[in-house]
Order: structure tokens, then C-alpha cells, then sequence
């Protein structure tokens, strides 16, 4: 707010005003003790009018803020001042953003640990009602209509990568990527509502298939796995290529048997964190794949459960008395986040591992 | 040592090329193709499928107003959280992306990211779950409060609903989720701002506040919008997490902490679709291929300016 | 094994842009031709376009004749992977597959075009070709390692013992000592005058003395000015290049009055 110089045109002394030239700096201690003396009010302040922890940690924070603002002001002057403010703003956003995620993952932990037992991988919900059962039936379909989508995605994905790096010119390569880029922005229910009309063509209306989640799922990654394979295969060396064809092998070998292996690890990366994106996928899976208790391997014939659609009905329709689906809802939701955060972690052991070795 | 010749057919201004090239070429192209085919597809199959619901007559549509007159409610909800996601998100992703790239410790910087792009990571319906069980009830005070205080912002006017099931938590847990993408495009088009211009303003004499406001917003201005606008597209679509949140019913209204809340074009699919057939699913349908059109104008526009702004970072 | 290459009227372009124009020079067999000249005049150009790596760029393409012992390379029913079987290259900067151990490396060219070899053929392929580029000794005992583990110099004598094993008649060389220190950029040139006994080399080079040193005959190239395509100004025997040029351009080079 002090300064609106542009910088080519400006000179130092433009910049600063000769007052702060000449101020002093907070000593190092100063942010510390005013953050204490913010928290210290904020005690007061939560005792003398019944506040909740959440209101405590708020009011410490605005008030250190400000007694450090203020302080800064009066030793270092307004720039300075203002530069603390920010400074203060700034990581107290990102603390705002870590508050949703730990509550989170601490909400989910707490209420899924509760069935996380052995009846829940072994069971299904045939003949359930009330207590016990679990979701061997919803895991299973999960992993099959997810092997299934990879299945699909990743050739073509992988395939239409090496399109765009390796062989693409011209107006076909700009229309692709920027479909591409598009296609990542699809809504996944309207991905859901595509495969429903694709297939209630082919077989007429009311169809329910687990080929059709997959269908649906391989319409979000896809791009994913598009863009991230791009990025890869732009990194591998032009001299590699070239080392190659040099060597008299045919465009085609080169690209199989030397860049795709330099770039398997980003590749695999990239390809574990699409299967992330996808695997917690409810909307799609809702439309096209249905809901069923009993267990059904088959993905082209009838409904099939799956674990996000799973927790949804298990939450929204408890049935009586309702506790027991809450519980197994929770710890569906627990699973996949689990799921999610293992195939995040997997990825980065990837990316760590399977590195090309450079050497030492 | 002779040249192995193939015999060949084509003209002789391509060069030659072998079959397995061929192939594998033509197999690279095919699937590239196929992006645009599905893209096509998706908008054909949904039009196909929704034309029914176009012609019929508007008595038959569910509520017995006509097309328009049921989506209306419903693109009117869909707008209202994602512009309320929009409006605490960027702030707050911008804010974030800053912290990330200027202020933490260079160490942990790389480390910080990860853990915000996590928060991307986590399934909408997980997010569905915790803003029904732990955010909504826990923003009930403040809602009770703004209804107190500022009941006379048409926004705020209440009824307070008493599960706190409302829009205002719809689009606070929108905001979440956009959060790590609005961030994660700022902080790269931060991370890209010259080291020059940056220089610049330090060898001013710029505080570091005054540095990110003299080089690195301006530099980054374009990335931020950009960025939001894909926070924009995602925030539109979004199914589940609103389908359990909100509780709907009724039609448009600026109240925003009431329980009667127009739905959302995506979460109603999810929630009416399961059980409906005949005219209601072609219905549905169209209301998805209306979602689908403004997302997909949303994301283009989003696309254009972000690349406009690679087109001319060329700094250096 | 080693081939004559007869270059008539070739030009080069990058899509439009005419990058080396009217080149007529014919290689001999069993020696070392050097190509030198300012940068930027299409010497390495001239150099790719002999084993058509120059097309594999987008838009590049060239006119002209390059016959390599009485074939036409640029003819319509030859192929250029076949082209680039026959004439080997090594880079500017070493650049051997970090995928592959040291062995693999020097197997690249028979492995990657799926050539079934029994196993004590290749190993006795690798080490022919190894002892060839003069590595053997250095690399005996860690076949299995990285190629990326080695030096820079080592490094690039991989390349070459890679380009070797598959026995092309022709040997391009891009500043292929330009990346590396003196004592290694000797033991490459060590290398080629023993090599040029099998193959027929051709080297672009920067270093002067390098061409004085290792070559028979010298080309150099030069362009007119920005934008301009490059040529040939004169082609001669080495010793008479860099003591009694017919061309005035090339005494002014090599006197180091420009370039």
C-alpha cells in the first residue's frame, strides 16, 4: 500500500521513503513475544466468554497478528509493517487449509475404525440385516471395474502420447491436446450419463453393467493419463532418439524399446496416480453400474457393487435400525481413502525407484 | 552390404517406411483420433438421448413446467456453489500457492505442496461424508449468528436451517475441494515468474510483500484466473459431495443458510437418476447436457487464457 | 567394409529455409575427412544429411545426390533405417541409453533391431567392439554396470564402440571431442586413425588443429552472411588446405582472421 512504483522506470529512491530508511527492525524474539502476548489475550478473552478451542485458536491468531502488526509498525515503520501483515495472512491460509483435511482424515479414521475388521474383506451384504456383513462384494467390484478402466486407458492414453510427442504436427497435434485438455474437465456424472446413453442404444433402457462404469471411469482418466504421459515423454533426451536411429533402429523400436523404458518411471507415476483419481469415483459408478448385496464378478452381465456407491447407499439408505450401515458406510469411506493415499504413496515409490540409474 | 529394398508403392515424395513403423504409427494416430471421437460421442450420445425430453410435451416433464422451467431452479443452484466455492477459494488457493512458493522454508516447500495436493486426492463422496457429519453441524452457531446479525442481507435471512445442510456449506465444502487446483496452477505460473523481475524489486529495496505485488501477481495474474476457472469447471460438476450436503427443496432463492435450497443440476442426476425411468432419465439427461455445455465452455475459456499466458512467457 | 560417398548438387533445407545449398564432394574410402567452418554454415547439417538422420527433424528435407559405392541413398525404394545401418554416427555430447548397463550399450544395435545372437557371439561382439573404441581395458570388469557411470571420455568411446558393433562401412563423427578435456579428446583421436584402417570417417570439428591433425582431406564450409544458405568453398587435401588454400575465404579462416 506504500509503494506503486513500476520497476524499470523507478529509482531506489522512489521506492523508499527516507522515514524508513531509517527505522529499526523488530528484534528476532519480537514475532515470538507477540504472538504470546495475542495468545495470552485470546485466553482471557475465550475464559470471559465461553469459547470453543476452534474460537480460542482464531482469536490468537487475529490478535497476534495484530499486536505484531502494530509493533512493527511503531519500531520499523508502515512497509514493514504491512510486509509482516502478509506474512502472517499468508500462513495462516495455508493453516486454514490443513483444518478441512485433518478433520477429515480424522473424522473418517475415527467412525471407520469401528468395523474395520476381518468380516468386512470377507463378507458381502447377502442376507444381511442389521449388524455384521461387510463389503468383500463392493471391494471386488471396485477392483475389477478399476482393472477393467485401466485396462482401456492406458494403451490408448499411452498410445495417444506418444501420438502427440513423437509423431503429431500441425493442426491435428493443437486440436488433440486441447480436447485433451478439455476432456480433463469433463463433470465425472456427465462421463456417467455418456456410457448410460451409449449403451442404452446398444441394449435398451434400464441396462446396469459393470462394463459401463468402466466405460464411463475410462472417460475421466484418459486425459489424465494422456497429459501425464506427454509431460514424461517430453523429458526423455532428443539425443536418445537420436543415438538410436542412428544405430539403423526403425522409428517405432526406438520409441518401444529405449524412450518408453527411460520414461517407465514417470510413466508409472503417472498411471498409478489416474487410477487414483478414478478409484473414488461414486457418480459415474451410481448411473451406470447400480447397486446390488449379492456378489457378481461379472462385468457384462447385471449389477455390481462397488465401494463408493457402497458407502453412499449404506449412508443415505440405513434401513432399520440404521446404525450398523452408518458404521460399515464409514468404514467403506475409510477403505478408500486408505486406497487412495496407498496408490499416491506407490506412485512416489515409483517415481523414487524406478528412476533410470544415473551412476553413483 | 546392400540396402535391403523393399519393394514399394507409395509416391516418391513420402520416404519410405517400414511396416512395423506404419503400423505403430498409424496405431498412435488412431488413438489420438479417438479422443476426439469420444469427446464427439459424449456430446452426441447425450443429445440423442435427451431429444425426447425436448420434444415432449412440458406437462410431462417432472413438476409439469416444461424443460426450462425444471432445469431453471437447478442451474440456478449449480451457479450459486460454484460462485460461492469460487468467491473463498481463489483468496485462499492464492494465498496458499504464496506461502508455498515464497514463504516456507525452501525444505519442507516441496513437501507442503504434496501434502495440499492431497486434499485433491480425497473422493468427493468422502468429502460428502465429513461435511454432513463434522462441518455442518459446527457451522449451525455461525449460521445462527449471521441471521442475528446480518438477517437483513438477503443471503442471510433465514430461517437457520438446523443441520446446517445448507448452500452456504455446500459451496464452503466446494471451496475445499478446488482449493488444491486453483493452488496448484498458481504456484506453478509463480514458480515460472523470472528471477529477473524479482530481482528487480528486491534491488529496489522492495519487501518481500512488495516484491510479490510489483512481480510476481502481475506475472501471475493470468495463471490465477486461469486456474480458477478449472476450479470454476470442477466446482460445476461436482456430484456427490453436494448430493449429501445439501438438503433440497424448493425452488431459486438467494438464502443461503435456510433449509430449502434449489439442488444442482449434477447431484440431482445422482440423486433422482437410480430410480427413474422412461421420460424422467431423458429428462435427467438434457440436464446433464446443459452441465456439460457450460462446463465444457468454462473449461475452453479456462484453457485459452492459461495458455494465452504460455504463448507469451517467453521471458527468457 | 569401408565405402567411397559421392555427394552431387545436394541441398539442405529446414522446410523452407535453405540451410546448406549445391554441395558436391565425393569421400574416399579408408580415410579421414574433416569438415570445418564457422558456426552456423552447415557442416553438421551436411554431415546428418549423409545418413539421412537430417530428415528425422520435422519439415527437413534435402535435393540432390549422395551415392554411397554406386547406390543412390536418397532414391525412393531406399529405406533410411537401413541407410543409417551402413553408415554409423557419433554425437557431440556421449550420449549411451542410461537404461542400459555397458554390455547392453555396446549390444544396443543388434538388440534393439531384434537381431537373434547366441551368447558367446555377442560377448565376443562387445569385446571386439570395445577393444575397437579402446575401452576394453577401462571397462572389463564392470560390463554390468551403468553406461552412465562412466566418464565423459569413456563415455564417448562407448558411443563409438556402440556405433562399431554394428559394422556400418561409414563412420559420421559430430564434434565428437567437443564435450570432453584434452587427455580424452587424444585417446579418441588415438582412436580414429587407428579406425580409419576398417571405415571411412568423416568428422565435423571446430578444433583446427584437430582436422590438421587426425584427416586426409578437409572441406570448408562457409555462408555469405545471416540468413544465407551454407556451401562448400573448398575442398582439398588436408595439408594443402592449411598451407596453400585455393580459396582466399578459407586462408582467412584458417589464419584465424574470422569464425
Amino acid at each position: 500500500m506504500s509503494v506503486q512504483t513500476p520497476i524499470p522506470t523507478s529509482g531506489a529512491s522512489a521506492v523508499t521513503p527516507p522515514q524508513d530508511r531509517v527505522a529499526g527492525r523488530l528484534p528476532r524474539w519480537g514475532q515470538l513475544a507477540a504472538f504470546a502476548c495475542g495468545t495470552a489475550i485470546a485466553a482471557l478473552l475465550s475464559w470471559l466468554t465461553d469459547s470453543t478451542v476452534v474460537l480460542f485458536v482464531i482469536y490468537a491468531a487475529v490478535l497476534g497478528t495484530l499486536v505484531l502488526y502494530v509493533a512493527s509498525r511503531r519500531a520499523e515503520g508502515r512497509r514493514q509493517a504491512t510486509d509482516r501483515l502478509v506474512t502472517a495472512i499468508v500462513t495462516s491460509a495455508f493453516g486454514i487449509a490443513m483444518v478441512p483435511l485433518a478433520a477429515l482424515v480424522w473424522e473418517v479414521v475415527g467412525r471407520g475404525i469401528e468395523r474395520l475388521d476381518a468380516e468386512f474383506f470377507s463378507a458381502s451384504l447377502q442376507g444381511i440385516v442389521g449388524e455384521g456383513g461387510g463389503a468383500y462384494h463392493a471391494l471386488m467390484g471396485t477392483l475389477i471395474i478399476t482393472g477393467l478402466t485401466a485396462l482401456i486407458s492406458v494403451p490408448v492414453g499411452l498410445m495417444t502420447a506418444i501420438y502427440l510427442v513423437e509423431y503429431a504436427q500441425g493442426r491435428l497435434k493443437r486440436a488433440i491436446t486441447f480436447f485433451v485438455d478439455v476432456m480433463t474437465g469433463i463433470p465425472s456424472i456427465v462421463a456417467g450419463l455418456f456410457a448410460y446413453a451409449l449403451f442404452v442404444l446398444l441394449f435398451g433402457p434400464g441396462i446396469r453393467l459393470g462394463i459401463m462404469g468402466a466405460v464411463a471411469l475410462s472417460v475421466l482418466m484418459i486425459p489424465v493419463v494422456v497429459r501425464s504421459a506427454e509431460e514424461v515423454l517430453k523429458l526423455v533426451p532428443n539425443e536418445l532418439r537420436e543415438a538410436s536411429y542412428a544405430l539403423g533402429v526403425p522409428k517405432w523400436r526406438t520409441i518401444v524399446k529405449v524412450v518408453l523404458p527411460t520414461a517407465i518411471a514417470g510413466l508409472g507415476t503417472g498411471v498409478t496416480l489416474a487410477i487414483a483419481r478414478v478409484v473414488g469415483e461414486t457418480a459415474p459408478l451410481l448411473i451406470t453400474v447400480g447397486i446390488t448385496n449379492a456378489t457378481n464378478f461379472n462385468p457384462f452381465d447385471g449389477r455390481m457393487a462397488t465401494l463408493p456407491v457402497y458407502a453412499y447407499y449404506q449412508l443415505t439408505q440405513p434401513g432399520v435400525p440404521p446404525e450398523f450401515a452408518i458404521d460399515r458406510a464409514w468404514t467403506a469411506a475409510l477403505i478408500l481413502i486408505i486406497l487412495v493415499m496407498g496408490l499416491n504413496v506407490v506412485a512416489r515409490v515409483i517415481s523414487r525407484f524406478f528412476a533410470p540409474k544415473t551412476g553413483r | 552390404m546392400t540396402a535391403t529394398r523393399t519393394p514399394s508403392d507409395q509416391s516418391t515424395s513420402r520416404p519410405l517406411r517400414r511396416p512395423g513403423d506404419r503400423i505403430f504409427a498409424g496405431t498412435a494416430k488412431a488413438a489420438g483420433i479417438s479422443i476426439l471421437v469420444v469427446l464427439a460421442g459424449v456430446a452426441a450420445f447425450l443429445v440423442v438421448e435427451a431429444v425426447p425430453a425436448v420434444t415432449a410435451p412440458s406437462g410431462e416433464i417432472p413438476g409439469g413446467e416444461g424443460l426450462v422451467g425444471y432445469i431453471a431452479p437447478l442451474l440456478f443452484g449449480t451457479l450459486l456453489s460454484a460462485a460461492i466455492a469460487l468467491v473463498v477459494a481463489t483468496p485462499l488457493a492464492v494465498a496458499i500457492a504464496l506461502f508455498i512458493t515464497h514463504y516456507a522454508p525452501r525444505r519442507v516447500a516441496a513437501g507442503l505442496g504434496y501434502v495440499v495436493d492431497l486434499l485433491a486426492a480425497i473422493p468427493s463422496i468422502v468429502y460428502g461424508f465429513w461435511g454432513v457429519y463434522w462441518l455442518a453441524p459446527k457451522l449451525v452457531p455461525l449460521f445462527r449468528w449471521l441471521e442475528e446479525n446480518l438477517g437483513f442481507i438477503p443471503f442471510f435471512a433465514g430461517p437457520t436451517s438446523s443441520t446446517g445442510r445448507t448452500m452456504l456449506t455446500v459451496g464452503l465444502v466446494l471451496a475445499i475441494m478446488i482449493l488444491p487446483i486453483i493452488s496448484a496452477i498458481s504456484r506453478e505460473v509463480f514458480l515460472q515468474v523470472p528471477t529477473l523481475h524479482k530481482e528487480a524489486a528486491l534491488a529496489l529495496g522492495a519487501t518481500r510483500w512488495e516484491m510479490i505485488r510489483m512481480a510476481v501477481i502481475p506475472y501471475g495474474k493470468s495463471g490465477i484466473i486461469g486456474g480458477s476457472m478449472l476450479g470454476l469447471g470442477r466446482a460445476l460438476g461436482e456430484t456427490m459431495a453436494v448430493a449429501l450436503v445439501l438438503s433440497v427443496s424448493g425452488g431459486i432463492t438467494l438464502n443461503l443458510i435456510s433449509s430449502a435450497n434449489p439442488g444442482t443440476i449434477a447431484a440431482n442426476v445422482a440423486l433422482e437418476f437410480p430410480e427413474s425411468t422412461g421420460l424422467d432419465v431423458n429428462t435427467l439427461i438434457a440436464s446433464g447436457l446443459a452441465l456439460f455445455v457450460i462446463t465444457l465452455a468454462v473449461n475452453m475459456l479456462a484453457r485459452w487464457v492459461v495458455n494465452r499466458r504460455a504463448d507469451f512467457s517467453g521471458a527468457n | 567394409m569401408a565405402k567411397r560417398i559421392d555427394v552431387s548438387d545436394l541441398d539442405i533445407y529446414y522446410g523452407k529455409f535453405l540451410a546448406v545449398q549445391g554441395v558436391t564432394v565425393s569421400i574416399e574410402p579408408r580415410s579421414v575427412t574433416a569438415l570445418i567452418g564457422p558456426s552456423g554454415c552447415g557442416k553438421s547439417t551436411f554431415l546428418r544429411s549423409i545418413n539421412r538422420m537430417h530428415e528425422v527433424l520435422p519439415g527437413a528435407r534435402v535435393e540432390g545426390k549422395v551415392v554411397m559405392d554406386g547406390q543412390d541413398l536418397y532414391s525412393a525404394d531406399v529405406d533410411p533405417v537401413d541407410v543409417r545401418r551402413q553408415i554409423g554416427m557419433v554425437f557431440q555430447r556421449p550420449n549411451p541409453f542410461p537404461t542400459m548397463s555397458i554390455y547392453d550399450n555396446v549390444a544396443a544395435g543388434l538388440r534393439l533391431n531384434n537381431k537373434q545372437t547366441k551368447k558367446a557371439d555377442l560377448d565376443d561382439l562387445v569385446e571386439r567392439s570395445l577393444r575397437g573404441a579402446n575401452l576394453w581395458n577401462e571397462v572389463k570388469d564392470r560390463l554390468d554396470r551403468p553406461g552412465s557411470s562412466l566418464s565423459g571420455g569413456q563415455q564417448q568411446r562407448l558411443c563409438i564402440a556402440r556405433a562399431i558393433a554394428v559394422e556400418p562401412d561409414v563412420l559420421l563423427m559430430d564434434e565428437p571431442c567437443s564435450a570432453l578435456d584434452p587427455i580424452s579428446t587424444l585417446a579418441i583421436e588415438d582412436l580414429m586413425t587407428e579406425l580409419k584402417e576398417r571405415f571411412t570417417i568423416v568428422i565435423v570439428t571446430h578444433n583446427m588443429q584437430q582436422a590438421a591433425r587426425v584427416s586426409e582431406s578437409t572441406g570448408f564450409f562457409n555462408l555469405n552472411g545471416v540468413g544465407q544458405p551454407g556451401r562448400l568453398i573448398e575442398f582439398n587435401p588436408t595439408e594443402k588446405i592449411f598451407s596453400n588454400p585455393d580459396e582466399k575465404a578459407t586462408e582467412d579462416y584458417i589464419s584465424g582472421r574470422f569464425g
